[in-house]
C-alpha cells in the first residue's frame, strides 16, 4: 500500500492509495461544494447539477454517457451533501484511463436546456420519494430550523419550489464558480497506475482555469426550540434532536465520536440498554456530524406513539447524564468497536477511496487506517469526559414527526 | 484471480453442515448459522412466532446474561445480527478473523442453550411489535410484501414479522416448543468466509456443535393456507404512487436461470438499462425504477418496482409494461456484451466482502443443494450467446403480471396485458 499525491499547476489535487494486491480500483472526482455553498434562491442546485453531469457533455449525449459507464462494467454513482459532491466508479484496472477520461469530461457538462427540464422532473420525483419516507422531510426541516439563516440549513435536495424555480443559466454560473480545479481532487484507491493517472489528468484537466472557490465557514448559532410535524397516518413516532458538537477541525472530535458510541451506538450503548434492549424503541442512536466551522450531535429514536413520551424522557436523561462521566470499561468497548470497524472497512477498495477523499475534503493530512485506529486508542477517559462537559448534548433543537402532536423536549 | 480450491464443506454426524470460502487475502471473517426454522413453520394463528423466538433466543443463554452476551461480542469487534426469513432463522456476524473462534463459541451457546426466559418475553414482544409497525411506515415494503404474497401465496409470500394481533397471542410455551422442535442440527448450515484454516475451523465447529442433538422430532412443515384475495391497490395519501409488478421467472436451479437473469439485467442493470433509460432518463417519470430476479425452492419470479408521482404513475406503469413485454423481441449483442463485463467486474468486486460470500453460499446451499463454484455465474453468463437469450425470451414472453399499487388512485394494466387479476 503506497500513498501518492500530486498537484497540477491549476490547483487540481491528485491522490492515490496504490495497492498492487487489489484486483480493481475505485476512482472519484471529489468537489468541495454542496448545499452550504448555495444561495437560498438556488436551493438544491448542487444536487441537481450532480444529476445534470450525467446528462452529457459538448461531445456526448446522455445515452452515450450511460453506455460508456456500462461498457466499462463500472459500479458508478454520485452523491451530494452539505459540503461535497462526489462522482465515483469502481472498475477493472484495464479501464483506468477511459474512466478518468470520461469523468474528467463529465466535470465540464453541457447543461443543455432540454435535458435540464427533463431532469428537473426526476429531481422533483426524488424529493417526493423522500417525502414518503419517515420522517417525511423531518431531517431537512430540523436542519433548517436549527441553523436558521446559516448556510448549513440549506436542504441538499432543495424544495419543489426552489428546484422548480431554478434555471439552467443559474446552474451554469454555479458550476463555473464551484467546479474550479483548486476546489477539486481526483482520488483513486486500489490497483492504480499513478504515473498514467497524473499524465492523463494533466492532459484532460490541466487547462481548466482556476477560480479560487472559497467557502463561508463562520460557526453556526443554534436556534433552540421544538418543531412538531403531525402526520396522522404514521404508525410510529419519530424524534430527532440536534446539539452543537465538534467541527471537522476540532481536536476533540475523536473523543466526541467515542462518547457518541458509548451513549448511542446501536449495540451495547446506554441507548441500546435502555431503549432498544427493553423493546421501548424500534430504533435509536446518537452520532456526530462534522462540518467546516461547526459540528452537530444528533440523537434520535422512533417508537410506537404511546411509548414516545417515555423514550423522550430516557433519551433526554442519557444526554443530560453524560456530564457525570463514562466508565473506563465503556470506553474500552467503544475503542474495540471502532478499531474493528476501521479494520473491516479498510479491506474494501471503495471505502479506502472515500477515506482518502474525505480526508482531503476536510483539509486533513492523510492518515492510514492503522494511524486513525491509533488516534482512537490514544483517547483517554479524561478526554471523553471533557467532551461531555464541553458540549451540552441535551441543548439545541428537537423535531417530532408522527401522529402525536404534543411531544415535548424536557428542559 | 484464483477461484479454485477455495470452497470447503463438511457434514457432521448429527446432520449439521459446514460450508466455507477461504479468502486468505482478508484479515476479516464472516459467518452465519442458518437454522431451517423460518416463518413458513409459523402456525396460521401465530404469525411472527419464528421472529419472536429468534428475538428472545438472542437475549440470554443459560450461561451468558444479556449484557455479557452483547459485551462479549462488542469486545470481539463483532458486527452481529440475528434475523429470520421464510426458510430460516439466521445468527451471524463479521469481525477481525483472529476473533472468529471466540465468536463462534458464543453463538454455539446462543443456538444450543437459549434461556428463553419469561423475564425478557415482553421486551422481545415489544421489539417485534415495533418492527411490524415500522414496516407499515415503509411504503415500498408494503407494496412488495403484498406483491410477494400475491405472487407466491402462502407460506412463501409471508412477511416474517407477523401481525400485531398474532404477536399478541404468542405464549412463552409456544416459543419454547418452536425452539425446542426447530433449532436442530439436521439441516442447519454454518457458512464461514474469510481468513481461516479449514481443518482448524472444521474441528472447532465439531467441538462446539458436534454433540448438538435435538431429542424432539423436528416435526413441522409449511402450514400453507389458501391465499386470501388481496386487493391490488392500497389507497394512501402518499406523495408518490408506489408500483410493484411481478411476473414468472425461473427457479434458481433451472438451466434457464442465467438466461432469465440476463433478460432482467437488460431491463435493470446499469444506467443504460432499458427501464432506467425509458422511464427515468427519457421521460423523467420517476427517480427509482428497477427489476430483479427472485427465487424460492422450485420456483422463480421477476419483480419490478417504481415510485412516481400520482400524475405520472399510469404513464410510468405503461412504459414499464411496454419495456418488459418488448423483451420478447430480443436483446442486442451490445447489451449482452455490457452485461458480461458487468458480471465479470461484480464477481471480482465481491471478493472483498466475506459477508457477501456468506450470503451467497447460504442461498446456493438452500436453493441448489450444493455450493456453486465462485466463478460459475461468470462462466455461465460469459458462455451465453445472444441467440440463446433471444430464443428464451421469445419462448417465455413476460406475463401474466401481478400488480400492486399504493397511492391516491389505483392504476390499471391497460391494453391486452395478461394478468392474473380478475
Amino acid at each position: 500500500m503506497q500513498y501518492r499525491q500530486h498537484k497540477l499547476d491549476n490547483g487540481l489535487t491528485i491522490l492515490a492509495e496504490c495497492n498492487d494486491l487489489a484486483h480493481f480500483l475505485s476512482l472519484g472526482f471529489f468537489v468541495r461544494t454542496g448545499a452550504r455553498d448555495e444561495t437560498p434562491d438556488t436551493g438544491g442546485v448542487s444536487h441537481f447539477l450532480e444529476h445534470m453531469v450525467f446528462k452529457g457533455t459538448a461531445t456526448k449525449s446522455s445515452d452515450e454517457v450511460n453506455l460508456l459507464l456500462d461498457d466499462m462494467g463500472s459500479s458508478s454513482n454520485a452523491r451530494t451533501s452539505e459540503e461535497s459532491t462526489i462522482y465515483h466508479a469502481s472498475i477493472l484496472p484495464e479501464f483506468q484511463a477511459p474512466m478518468v477520461g470520461l469523468l474528467a469530461d463529465l466535470m465540464r457538462p453541457a447543461l443543455r436546456d432540454e435535458d435540464f427540464e427533463t431532469e428537473k422532473k426526476v429531481i422533483i420525483e426524488e424529493i417526493m420519494m423522500y417525502d414518503d419516507q419517515p420522517p417525511w422531510g423531518g431531517y431537512e426541516r430540523l436542519m433548517q430550523d436549527y441553523f436558521g439563516p446559516h448556510h448549513l440549513g440549506q436542504s441538499v435536495l432543495g424544495s419543489v419550489e426552489t428546484v422548480t424555480g431554478l434555471t439552467a443559466e443559474a446552474m451554469r454560473n454555479y458550476h463555473a464558480s464551484r467546479y474550479s480545479p483548486d476546489n477539486m481532487a481526483v482520488v483513486v484507491s486500489g490497483k492504480t497506475d499513478f504515473e498514467s493517472l497524473i499524465r492523463d489528468t494533466e492532459q484532460l484537466c490541466g487547462s481548466w482555469p482556476s477560480q479560487s472557490a472559497g467557502r463561508d465557514t463562520r460557526p453556526a448559532i443554534p436556534h433552540p426550540g421544538l418543531t412538531t410535524m403531525v402526520r396522522e397516518e404514521a404508525h410510529l413516532q419519530y424524534l430527532m434532536h440536534l446539539a452543537p458538537g465538534p467541527s471537522v477541525d476540532a481536536e476533540d472530535r475523536y473523543a466526541a465520536r467515542l462518547l457518541c458510541m458509548i451513549l448511542g451506538d446501536t449495540s451495547g450503548s446506554r441507548v441500546f440498554w435502555e431503549m432498544l434492549d427493553t423493546g421501548l424503541a424500534e430504533s435509536a442512536g446518537i452520532g456526530g456530524y462534522e462540518y467546516h466551522g461547526t459540528g452537530l450531535i444528533m440523537s434520535y429514536f422512533c417508537s410506537l406513539p404511546d411509548k414516545a413520551n417515555q423514550n423522550t424522557a430516557i433519551l433526554h436523561r442519557i444526554l443530560e447524564s453524560a456530564v457525570e462521566g463514562v466508565t473506563e470499561r465503556e470506553l474500552e468497548i467503544a475503542r474495540q468497536k471502532v478499531v474493528s470497524q476501521i479494520l473491516l472497512s479498510s479491506e474494501r477498495t471503495g471505502s479506502r477511496m472515500f477515506s482518502v477523499g474525505g480526508q482531503w475534503l476536510n483539509g486533513h493530512t492523510f492518515r492510514t487506517p492503522a494511524g486513525i485506529a491509533d488516534l482512537y486508542r490514544q483517547v483517554t477517559l479524561e478526554q471523553v469526559n471533557d467532551v461531555a462537559r464541553r458540549w451540552p448534548l441535551s441543548t439545541g433543537r428537537t423535531l417530532s414527526s408522527g401522529p402525536q402532536g404534543d411531544l415535548a423536549w424536557p428542559g | 484471480m484464483k477461484f479454485d480450491d477455495r470452497l470447503f464443506q463438511h457434514t457432521y454426524a448429527n446432520g449439521l453442515t459446514l460450508v466455507a470460502d477461504h479468502m486468505p487475502w482478508l484479515h476479516s471473517a464472516a459467518f452465519s448459522i442458518a437454522i431451517p426454522a423460518g416463518c413458513k413453520l409459523d402456525p396460521a394463528d401465530r404469525f411472527g412466532l419464528c421472529n419472536l423466538s429468534c428475538e428472545l433466543a438472542f437475549r440470554e443463554t443459560e450461561s451468558l446474561s444479556s449484557r455479557e452476551l452483547v459485551e462479549t461480542l462488542d469486545l470481539l469487534g463483532c458486527d452481529y445480527y440475528s434475523s429470520t426469513s421464510v426458510m430460516c432463522t439466521y445468527f451471524g456476524g463479521s469481525l477481525p478473523a483472529i476473533h472468529l473462534a471466540q465468536a463462534l463459541a458464543v453463538y454455539a451457546d446462543v443456538v444450543r442453550n437459549p434461556k428463553l426466559s419469561p423475564a425478557w418475553l415482553e421486551e422481545a414482544r415489544l421489539s417485534c411489535l415495533q418492527e411490524v409497525e415500522s414496516l407499515e411506515d415503509d411504503l415500498p415494503s408494503r407494496v412488495m410484501s403484498r406483491l410477494r404474497m400475491m405472487e407466491y401465496g402462502d407460506p412463501w409470500g409471508r412477511v416474517t414479522e407477523g401481525t400485531t394481533e398474532s404477536l399478541q397471542q404468542i405464549t412463552l410455551d409456544e416459543i419454547r416448543k418452536f425452539v425446542f422442535d426447530q433449532y436442530a442440527p439436521q439441516g442447519t448450515i454454518i457458512a464461514v468466509a474469510g481468513q481461516f484454516d479449514f481443518e482448524s475451523l472444521r474441528d472447532l465447529i465439531g467441538s462446539l456443535f458436534g454433540d448438538w442433538k435435538n431429542p424432539a422430532t423436528t416435526a413441522g412443515g409449511p402450514t400453507s393456507l389458501a391465499t386470501a384475495e388481496l386487493e391490488p391497490h392500497m389507497e394512501f395519501p402518499s406523495k408518490q404512487t408506489h408500483i410493484g409488478l411481478a411476473w414468472p421467472g425461473e427457479p434458481y436451479d433451472s438451466d434457464d436461470w442465467f438466461r432469465s437473469r440476463c433478460a432482467v439485467g437488460v431491463l435493470s442493470d446499469g444506467m443504460s438499462s432499458r427501464l432506467f433509460r425509458e422511464v427515468r432518463e427519457r421521460r423523467g417519470l420517476c427517480y427509482s425504477v428497477m427489476a430483479s430476479c427472485h427465487a424460492i425452492p422450485g420456483r422463480g419470479s421477476c419483480f419490478g418496482y417504481c415510485g412516481t408521482t400520482t400524475d405520472a404513475a399510469q404513464q410510468a406503469l405503461d412504459v414499464m409494461i411496454a419495456e418488459i413485454t418488448r423483451l420478447k423481441e430480443g436483446i442486442t449483442p451490445q447489451e449482452l456484451a455490457r452485461l458480461k463485463v458487468q458480471v465479470r467486474s461484480g464477481l471480482i468486486m465481491q471478493q472483498e466482502s466475506c459477508r457477501s460470500r456468506v450470503g451467497t453460499m447460504i442461498s446456493d446451499w438452500l436453493l441448489l443443494g450444493r455450493l456453486r463454484p465462485v466463478d460459475e455465474p461468470g462462466r455461465r453468463i460469459a458462455a451465453l450467446t445472444v441467440e440463446q437469450i433471444n430464443s428464451y425470451v421469445s419462448d417465455h414472453p413476460a406475463g401474466p403480471f401481478n400488480l400492486v399499487t399504493l397511492g391516491e388512485t389505483p392504476l390499471g394494466l391497460t391494453g391486452a396485458i395478461p394478468t392474473t387479476q380478475a
